[in-house]
């Protein structure tokens, strides 16, 4: 009976230590999510720049020239128009650059865009340095509407001599059903004044 | 159902001892009943998700559009895959689990018989769902047994909520069978039935239950990602709100890379028991088949992006998975050898488990040659979603893990019902399985290679004549199935007198239990020596 009784006991702790080891599993299913990111941005291998604004540059490396390319692309069948003012810059790293890019909501409704950037190659990315852009806000449009859209950046001095171009791709995203009403209403009253 | 146990005893002879009825099966805890329950559900899932690949083969027969809508073809692909995967070869597995780990280690049953009928009978319900979501408007899931974001969050109809749920139903059955199996062989062992004198089915199933705990939970978080995203607007998948498509890819192959070992771990230790009867020479090199079978577990982890690496990773990334992906070949190749080895000098003779067997060594090993060429990353940007990855996949799970079911099934089968079954029927079986299912994949190989893409209902007509033979192929094995389906009612009905040891050269404690095999065995620990 005490034999019965020790397995009992033997069964309960291994079922409780397997059922947590599930929940654990379930977390970390989750936990992946931030940890892929993390881990892409010690490697910087996936293209993503900073979502921050960078620090301005003081000093520009005259030695070398590194040509940056523009792409401008709307997702999915946005009617909207999209693109870069000049296509492809040449600069010298640590020099400061600005531009705009063209956007004009043709639909008829007001709509909520983000744009998303990725630069190519990937590596490149943690070199590209934003101190201002429109991807780090939702951009609200009136049907219609057109605006310039401002970016400023520049190539960070450290970038490997192997990267002499590099490409900046924005993809612009509909997103005026992933937001909620009032969020939508503000974003547009705030555009107005 | 304690009531019932008492009176089993004395009644050896008697097929069951509990009561006949639906209430029996609806209630029993009996590990045997389970394992057909288990067994009969998978069966009845091969055919259903078998009918649904011969749809995609009639409409694939000829080129253009004759049969289904596009859309309704790419339900039937996703259903297909999900079905086999997770309603036909998993609990195929976990029935042969339950009818014969108990039996092999010396337990009287399953250390929680109450969960285990928990386990099998939701599993009705996560497929009824499954199938009854076909029936919406709109139609049921459409994106792939793999479900992509964006494919199954923004562009998904509205049945994806029902799929949800009927993979956290299927997820959560296959983790309380997992916990059963594991808790049963860490505890349940008779006296003396040492780790390292477990049957190789015991010890891969109990890695592969190892495998279960770890991953289906993350599978079971990749879907509810994927239901908050399409329901309550988070954007774990969706980069316009931050998120990022691919990853879930990542989380996916997490989940998937080790889930096809899921499927294939216990077809090794079926294949495991089978060849060393069937040779009548102990199993060459055990040790080392337990070490490879945690060492392919291991590397399961660590492989997952080889089936990804058209999506842009970076040049270290693409190395890194591709060595570690031909490293589990390593270990892979230690089984075929010591199978072959065994088999070497044996005094070999040939009853339709060992031709099953046999036919699984070799035709196995073809889809590990495939695995191998898709894991070199440059030839994977050729090879990725064409049909040669198709092909890949069918030889390692319907010539690998489904003819080791077939294989384990003609094994134990005098054991369960206490008849041989009907030889030439079986072997009529065998050969037209054999032969069908090599006209049916191998030219996958072909025309994957010379370009035509996975999961589209249509085709350039460069393809015609060797779709044209796959579909025949695909008719041709489809409708030798139902042989086994003859079989195996046959041999439920009667036949001749199975004996106890039931094949020549069989060892083991379940050979030693009478057949059929009583409703109770080993309720006194046997003796091992
Ligand atoms: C030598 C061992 C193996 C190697 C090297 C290998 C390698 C690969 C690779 C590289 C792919 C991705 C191909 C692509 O999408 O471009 C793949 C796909 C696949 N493999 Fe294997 N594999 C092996 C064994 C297995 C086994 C044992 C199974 C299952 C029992 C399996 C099941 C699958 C499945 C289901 C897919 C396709 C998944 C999908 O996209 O739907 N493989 N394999
Ligand atoms: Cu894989």
């Amino acid at each position: 009976m005490t034999d019965k009784q020790t397995a009992q006991q033997d069964t309960k702790k291994l079922v409780k230590k397997l059922v947590l080891t599930v929940f654990f599993m379930f977390g970390f299913g989750f936990a992946l999510v931030p940890l892929y990111d993390v881990f892409c941005d010690i490697t910087g291998l996936n293209g993503k720049t900073s979502n921050v604004a960078a620090v301005q540059s003081d000093s520009v490396d005259k030695t070398r020239t590194i040509s940056v390319e523009f792409i401008a692309r709307t997702q999915g069948n946005l009617p909207w128009i999209f693109k870069p003012e000049v296509k492809k810059m040449n600069v010298h790293p640590g020099e400061m650059h600005q531009l705009n890019f063209l956007v004009k909501n043709n639909s008829v409704d007001n709509m909520v865009v983000q744009a998303v950037p990725s630069v190519s190659p990937g590596i490149a990315a943690a070199y590209f340095n934003k101190i201002e852009c429109f991807c780090f806000n939702q951009q609200p449009l009136e049907q219609g509407q057109a605006a310039d859209l401002g970016l400023q950046f520049y190539i960070d001095k450290d970038i490997p001599p192997e990267y002499t171009t590099v490409t900046l791709s924005y993809t612009l995203f509909d997103i005026s059903k992933n937001i909620e009403q009032d969020e939508f209403t503000k974003l547009f009253a705030d555009n107005k004044n | 159902m304690s009531t019932t146990n008492l009176n089993a005893d004395n009644h050896a002879e008697e097929h069951h001892g509990a009561p006949s009825g639906i209430m029996r099966w609806l209630l029993t805890t009996n590990h045997k009943d389970i394992g057909s329950l288990y067994l009969l559900f998978s069966l009845l899932m091969f055919f259903i998700g078998g009918g649904m690949a011969m749809v995609i083969r009639a409409e694939l027969f000829q080129p253009g559009l004759q049969i289904v809508e596009p859309d309704f073809f790419n339900q039937m692909t996703t259903v297909h895959g999900l079905i086999m995967v997770f309603g036909a070869v998993m609990p195929a597995f976990v029935g042969l689990a339950n009818w014969m780990v108990p039996m092999m280690i010396g337990a009287p049953d399953m250390a929680l018989p109450r969960m285990n009928n928990w386990s099998f009978w939701i599993l009705p319900f996560a497929f009824l769902i499954l199938l009854m979501s076909l029936f919406m408007e709109g139609g049921g899931p459409n994106f792939g047994w793999t479900f992509y974001a964006p494919l199954s969050t923004t562009y998904s109809n509205d049945s994806t909520a029902l799929f949800v749920f009927s993979v956290h139903i299927m997820g959560i059955s296959s983790i309380m069978g997992a916990i059963n199996v594991i808790v049963t062989i860490f505890n349940l062992r008779a006296p003396g039935m040492t780790f390292m004198k477990m049957p190789l089915f015991v010890w891969t199933w109990l890695i592969t239950a190892f495998l279960l705990i770890a991953v289906m939970p993350v599978l079971a978080g990749a879907v509810t990602m994927v239901l908050t995203d399409k329901y309550f607007l988070t954007s774990f998948f969706s980069a316009a709100g931050g998120g990022d498509p691919v990853m879930f890819q990542h989380i996916f192959w997490f989940f998937g890379h080790p889930e096809v070992y899921i499927m294939i771990l216990p077809a090794f230790g079926i294949i495991s028991q089978i060849v060393p009867t069937f040779s009548r020479k102990k199993l060459f090199g055990y040790s080392s088949m337990v070490y490879a079978t945690a060492s392919i577990a291991l590397l399961s982890f660590v492989v997952w992006a080889h089936h990804m690496f058209t999506t842009g990773m970076p040049l270290a990334g693409e190395l890194f998975f591709m060595y570690c992906t031909m490293l589990i070949s390593v270990p892979t190749g230690v089984k075929v050898f010591n199978w072959v080895a065994t088999m070497w000098r044996g005094s070999l003779t040939f009853e339709v488990p060992m031709m099953f067997s046999i036919a699984f060594i070799v035709l196995f090993t073809i889809g590990g040659f495939s695995g191998l060429m898709l894991a070199i990353t440059p030839a994977d940007f050729q090879y990725h979603d064409t049909y040669f990855v198709v092909a890949h996949f069918h030889y390692v799970l319907v010539t690998g893990a489904i003819f080791s079911i077939m294989a384990g099934a003609y094994y134990w089968l005098p054991k369960w019902t206490g008849y041989m079954f009907d030889e030439k029927l079986a072997k009529a079986h065998f050969w037209l399985s054999l032969v069908s299912v090599n006209v049916l994949f191998f030219p996958m190989h072909f025309v994957g290679l010379a370009g035509m893409p996975r999961r589209i209902p249509d085709y350039a007509t460069q393809f015609a004549d060797f779709n044209a033979v796959i579909s025949i192929g695909g008719f041709a094995f489809g409708l030798s199935q139902l042989l086994f389906v003859a079989v195996v009612y046959k041999c439920i009905k009667g036949g001749e007198k199975a004996t106890d040891q039931v094949w020549e050269g069989a060892e083991g404690l379940e050979w030693e239990v009478p057949s059929p095999a009583p409703y109770h065995t080993f309720e006194t620990p046997p003796d091992i020596k």
